[in-house]
């Protein structure tokens, strides 16, 4: 129905094969190609490991998207000036935004976005852990638009110098946007952290509930994360969860200090000989439990996309009928 | 004077307020990504153009844009019911029509103000319209697409039809002092914009066959009073949520 199928799984003659199962040949050249730096397009050959493991990491991406525009949307509504209002509203339409864009790159791969859809309301597919998480007050969402969306750029960022061609462009058009997010929640937390004895005791709350899913946000560290080589060599994957992790660390914490905020671990240190931030276990249990199921608000945030889900049924079986056209969006 | 166009000024600015508000509420929830995107964009301009209104006022020594929509006393407000409003458990069909008929009324109203003889409002008309094209065309492509799509999209719009049609026949409801505004030449008189209004949404809403009847003036009593500072049933709870973060420390900035 939304037409960016550019290849169709029919059409794609090694759909489902194992990577020893692939023409040598091929997967050489393939690997050649990336090799160069050359970006594959989506009527390139790929191995369909490479083809499974890009929808895998695009789709979640895009899921993230839209749940992520969840906790902060409820927002919107309750912002408390005009200014502060109107860029939530635009931040949060372009995370959508970027929803639409990841679906039509993942569609290019061969799974309509109608099916990830349907994978993410069964649970099949999953989307950052961090927004299994409440945004209990005004604060969160600062906090959420500056240090989540922090993250979220150099994740992307990194992603950006990938091999596949429609993931590494809608990245940087994302990048780019995500930029003015930044800008917009270190705004608001500033503004928080130099305001009332009320607002600067809501934001400390509110680094302390979102530092460990913060810490979260990259991923299991390297020594439990189970990425290949293999994604490496494909530039699907092109840094570990702690070299993010140690990035995001060295960019962020202090800034954080320098607004006069405690960031609740006691262990928190930059080592001067390794030049490596060390911190304490941020209960990778907890992380996955959030993962499987058992996060604070997992079953909201489907129950909620089931609801929408649901309630559009009507509007988009009446876009598939006879003579209804596919209407252009407005924005 | 200075009351009289404030009251003409709220009376526009409190609409606007209240639309985005509820057109925000589609974000992540409309039926497919493409509506939530359209509507958060036109609660982006409604809200903007909320603000804009409010600043006239407060060029002339009135209050703040903040200070009029988180700071206000309930009955100070000048919206039309229509816009307060929830989106009953997120129907679609609902918000479109709403979307509608409202987006209807807009162009009617700044097209007239184009031609106000208050200079600000003539200038901001103009500038307003610009984005106003966009809010209308949408309106329009979706009635006409879902109106002779299947059954049940045309029953559902034409349920929705039913209920907002009084509701939005009140956007033109008479102001507290129309006669002075309309003498001075700022305003048409609502009654011939509500005509304007009629001849603009009749031909698309019969194209998609759909139907409405003039309310009778003894049927409009539950849906009037929004210009005179009464407010809707579901008022106090939309603006408990929308000034619950400004309310909760008065003395803070944002
Ligand atoms: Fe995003
Ligand atoms: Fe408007
Ligand atoms: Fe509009």
């Amino acid at each position: 129905m939304y037409g960016n199928l550019v290849v169709r799984p029919e059409d794609i003659e090694n759909w489902g094969k194992k990577i020893e199962e692939e023409d040598p040949e091929k997967l050489a050249e393939f690997e050649g190609r990336i090799e160069r730096g050359e970006k594959i397009e989506p009527q390139d050959w790929m191995p369909f490991e490479y083809r499974r493991q890009l929808i895998r990491l695009i789709e979640q991406h895009a899921h993230s998207e839209i749940i992520g525009a969840l906790p902060e949307g409820t927002w919107i509504t309750r912002a408390p000036t005009f200014r502060r209002k109107l860029a939530l509203m635009a931040k949060v339409q372009d995370e959508v935004g970027h929803a639409q864009l990841l679906y039509s790159a993942a569609e290019t791969l061969g799974k309509s976005r109608e099916q990830m859809i349907n994978d993410l309301l069964s649970g099949k597919s999953k989307y950052s852990n961090v927004f299994n998480y409440p945004a209990k007050t005004w604060a969160d969402t600062a906090i959420i638009a500056w240090l989540v969306d922090a993250g979220a750029i150099i994740n992307q960022t990194t992603n950006s110098k990938g091999s596949y061609g429609p993931y590494v462009r809608a990245l940087e058009r994302i990048c780019w946007e995500e930029s003015f997010h930044l800008k917009y929640g270190y705004d608001s937390v500033v503004y928080l952290a130099t305001g009332t004895p009320k607002q600067r005791a809501m934001l400390q709350d509110a680094l302390n509930r979102w530092w460990r899913p913060i810490m979260h946000f990259f991923g299991p560290p390297d020594t439990q994360s189970v990425h290949t080589e293999k994604l490496i060599r494909w530039k699907v994957k092109l840094a570990t969860n702690d070299e993010m992790r140690q990035q995001f660390l060295d960019m962020y914490v202090p800034k954080i200090w320098e607004l006069g905020l405690t960031i609740p671990d006691p262990n928190l240190r930059k080592n001067p000989e390794t030049g490596r931030w060390e911190y304490s276990d941020p209960d990778w249990g907890e992380f996955w439990r959030v993962i499987n199921g058992d996060g604070p608000c997992n079953k909201e945030r489907l129950a909620v996309r089931r609801f929408a889900e649901e309630k559009g049924r009507w509007v988009r079986e009446a876009l598939r009928a006879p003579h209804a056209r596919y209407v252009t969006p407005l924005a | 004077m200075i009351e009289v166009l404030e009251i003409l000024i709220l009376s526009l600015a409190d609409d606007e307020l209240f639309i985005g508000h509820r057109h925000a509420e589609w974000i992540g929830l409309g039926p497919i990504l493409e509506e939530d995107i359209a509507f958060a964009s036109i609660a982006q301009d409604e809200t903007g153009h909320a603000q804009a209104y409010y600043q006239i006022l407060t060029d002339l020594g009135l209050p703040t844009p903040d200070e009029y929509a988180f700071k206000r006393e309930a009955s100070a407000f000048r919206s039309a019911h229509l816009v307060e409003l929830p989106n009953f458990e997120y129907d679609y069909g609902m918000a479109l029509m709403r979307h509608f008929l409202y987006d209807a009324a807009e162009q009617v109203r700044l097209d007239a103000l184009r031609k106000s003889a208050y200079e600000p409002l003539a200038g901001l008309a103009e500038r307003l319209l610009r984005e106003e094209k966009y809010h209308w065309l949408h309106a329009r492509v979706w009635i006409q697409r879902l109106g002779r799509s299947t059954e049940e999209a045309h029953h559902r719009l034409q349920a929705a039809l039913d209920q907002l049609f009084p509701y939005a026949w009140m956007l033109f409801e008479e102001m507290p002092h129309e006669e002075k505004m309309i003498e001075a030449g700022w305003v048409p008189p609502s009654a011939e914009l509500r005509m304007r209004w009629l001849e603009k949404i009749s031909p698309i809403l019969m194209e998609a066959n759909l139907a409405y009847s003039e309310p009778k003036a003894d049927e409009l009593q539950a849906f009037q009073g929004g210009r005179h500072g009464i407010r809707s049933p579901y008022f106090d709870s939309l603006y408990a949520e929308m000034t619950e973060v400004s309310a909760s420390d008065p003395e803070a900035e944002w």
